[in-house]
């Protein structure tokens, strides 16, 4: 491209039974204003989240990604909407970048009927089927097979797609991933295994729970990578070298994205009595994904900083919108209880008290 | 013509391959080895590798893998050896497959079969000897299916495959060697069964026997000796257990005024245990002119020994005393 922009990636990309990709990215001023704005959309949206939930309008479980964006956006950036895509719990910012709104999901969160599952699902809940966004799964390591199903079906019916299925550093203990991973190589399924080790599965530190910290070696008949999941052209590259892989029919990839939660595992979670706020705010301040794009794109000359700081404000201005809309909207009618239990939405229901529920007849 | 439960089974899943190509059979010993019980016996070279899928032994694995591969709109087939394995998934049975639906708002399908091998078996001690039919009826958004005779085998697994929800579909291994006649509209390839509906498998006017798989055939041999002591029961097979066709059963209460349940699993929130809630909740409790007795599995792990487990399990002999009971006849 004329204009390109050759950026080296800060930490080199480890690789098993692999090449790799190159050690940068080529990217474009368009390009990197893209992944700012959708950065930081994720960023503001579960900051909005944040406070919404410390507002008690969010209930229950709400797990937030800010300091993992780079992932979310990288992936998209290597992938098509064709391909499929599974997560784990945290999956707010997946949902929205497959296309869905911000709107949508917040409602979700406020458990609206204008959420993307009506506010039947809740923030573990999500889905996005037209872009093959399979969620949001709530059982820890469960997501792995689910999305080795994917690959499967899309081996089946020979399509060129991939399918992705995430999880954290928690997750990668769970006996089911090593099943899925064995079908996977064994079929040759087109499926990337990406582990998010953002160091801690809810308290606990990978080393208090890994025997063997390298979770892109874990699958060891499977090649792998490790990659710097702050750097979204780091993911990218490395997305995209895992996807020809499957995509040549040589079967499943092993990605390990090395990245940071900001906040808690979950609301319920300070986030720091097992780690300190200075390393938390070591890794805001060395490491942050949001701020590494803004420096490459103010060292570029591509935008001044009065630019950003408006884009900034535009993108606020945004969020707020969508969360008063959101917060405007219904609950779903209480006569939808009983609705897609099962898809023909004709069988009796029983509800709490003798005679109520859904009778057909 | 008449036709073992074993090939019954094995042509309807014969012919809902060559239906649709988005049915696929996947588990343990399901291809080469023409499986375990030989339900899919040669159904690998009819319908090729691509079709008929040998897994590792990998229950958590291969079920997760049908439920993705059933989000992404095919229809799998997925076979455990027996449901007693089925424990190893059965995350994937309810938190993946039956939820899911209802989860996303409707946007989420999941047509998918678990199949195989369900209650008790011969001589295979506690592990290997267990009805699961209570467990997974328990869960809403499955359909929790218990053939019993072979026209059952043909028309509920036909069902069970087109239908798009997670259907449990519960066979029994020491019925699969029995042969059952099956009517010329029972052979058709489109021959498919109501889900959710129970059959009455022989009228009658005094007391009712309500039962699933093995035990229709039981409950048929106790009519029939309660016939000889003047007693006239009628039988009805549940054939699914979910949705539970409550209306059958309290119909058939509100004529005969008694009931008698007879199932293999243990007794403590057991199917039994549903229908007496049903009837109770229902017009027809004003109809019993006697309490309702359940015949089930005896409240402990199965026995290895022949003495011991025979007396885990309902007989012939159980069913006649409860009846008898509730007939207020006999001593007993």
């Amino acid at each position: 491209k004329p204009n390109g922009i050759k950026i080296k990636f800060t930490k080199p990309i480890d690789t098993y039974l692999c090449d790799g990709p190159k050690d940068y990215g080529v990217t474009d001023g368009e390009e990197l204003l893209g992944f700012l704005r959708e950065m930081m959309v994720m960023r503001r949206m579960e900051i909005v989240a944040d406070q919404l939930y410390k507002s008690r309008e969010i209930r229950g479980f709400c797990h937030l990604y800010d300091g993992q964006e780079a992932i979310a956006s990288g992936i998209e950036a290597a992938l098509t909407k064709q391909d499929y895509y599974i997560t784990a719990y945290r999956d707010h910012c997946n949902q929205l970048l497959r296309g869905d709104t911000v709107e949508s999901v917040l409602a979700e969160l406020l458990g609206r009927v204008t959420g993307c599952s009506k506010g039947k699902g809740g923030s573990m809940h999500m889905y996005f089927p037209k872009a093959h966004f399979y969620g949001g799964n709530g059982i820890v390591g469960a997501q792995a097979p689910l999305g080795t199903g994917l690959a499967f079906a899309a081996q089946y019916r020979g399509e060129p797609n991939v399918a992705i299925t995430m999880y954290g550093d928690g997750a990668a203990n769970q006996g089911q991933i090593y099943e899925a991973m064995n079908m996977a190589a064994l079929w040759k399924l087109p499926t990337i295994f990406i582990c998010e080790n953002n160091k801690y599965g809810m308290g606990t530190a990978t080393n208090r729970s890994a025997a063997d910290d390298r979770y892109y070696t874990r699958g060891h008949y499977i090649p792998g990578l490790r990659v710097d999941g702050m750097d979204v052209l780091a993911v990218r590259e490395a997305m995209w070298y895992a996807a020809d892989h499957c995509r040549s029919g040589k079967g499943p990839f092993m990605m390990e994205f090395d990245t940071y939660r900001y906040h808690g595992h979950s609301m319920s979670d300070p986030g720091i009595s097992y780690r300190t706020r200075d390393e938390v705010a070591a890794m805001r301040a060395e490491r942050d994904p949001i701020e590494r794009v803004r420096k490459w794109i103010l060292e570029n000359n591509i935008k001044e900083e009065k630019d950003l700081k408006q884009l900034e404000r535009d993108v606020r201005k945004e969020i707020d919108e969508a969360s008063q809309k959101a917060l405007a909207a219904p609950e779903l009618d209480i006569s939808e209880l009983y609705k897609d239990v099962y898809s023909e939405n004709n069988i009796s229901i029983r509800g709490v008290e003798v005679g109520t529920g859904f009778n057909p007849q | 013509a008449s036709m073992t439960v074993r090939d019954a089974l094995n042509s309807a899943l014969d012919e809902e391959l060559a239906r649709d190509q988005n049915v696929f059979i996947m588990g343990e010993e399901v291809g080469r080895y023409q499986g375990a019980y030989k339900i899919t016996r040669g159904l690998l070279d009819k319908h090729g590798p691509k079709r008929v899928i040998d897994t590792p032994i990998t229950e958590a694995g291969f079920a997760g893998i049908g439920v993705g591969a059933a989000f992404a709109g095919l229809r799998p087939v997925i076979e455990f050896m027996t449901f007693n394995f089925s424990m190893q998934a059965i995350d994937h049975v309810v938190n993946s497959a039956a939820k899911t639906l209802y989860m996303s708002g409707g946007q989420i399908k999941v047509p998918i079969v678990f199949r195989g091998p369900n209650g008790a078996a011969a001589g295979v001690a506690a592990q290997h000897s267990q009805c699961f039919a209570a467990w997974y009826s328990s869960c809403p958004g499955l359909k929790v299916i218990t053939p019993y005779s072979s026209e059952d085998a043909r028309g509920l697994l036909k069902a069970a495959i087109r239908d798009d929800n997670p259907v449990v579909f519960l066979e029994n291994e020491l019925l699969y060697g029995e042969s059952f006649e099956l009517s010329d509209e029972a052979l058709g390839k489109d021959f498919v069964l109501p889900i959710g509906k129970a059959k009455i498998e022989r009228e009658g006017t005094d007391v009712t026997i309500v039962a699933f798989s093995k035990m229709v055939g039981f409950s048929l041999k106790a009519a029939a000796a309660l016939q000889e002591k003047g007693i006239n029961a009628e039988v009805i097979n549940l054939r699914s257990i979910r949705p539970l066709d409550r209306e059958a059963i309290i119909k058939s209460v509100l004529k005969t005024g008694r009931l008698v349940s007879v199932e293999e699993g243990w007794p403590q929130c057991g199917v039994g245990a549903e229908i007496c809630a049903t009837i109770f909740e229902s017009e027809a409790f004003d109809a019993l002119d006697a309490p309702v007795e359940r015949v089930t599995g005896a409240d402990i792990p199965t026995p290895y020994a022949k003495t011991l487990e025979a007396a885990s399990f309902p007989q012939v002999d159980n069913i006649v005393r409860a009846v008898e009971r509730v007939c207020y006849r006999g001593k007993n």
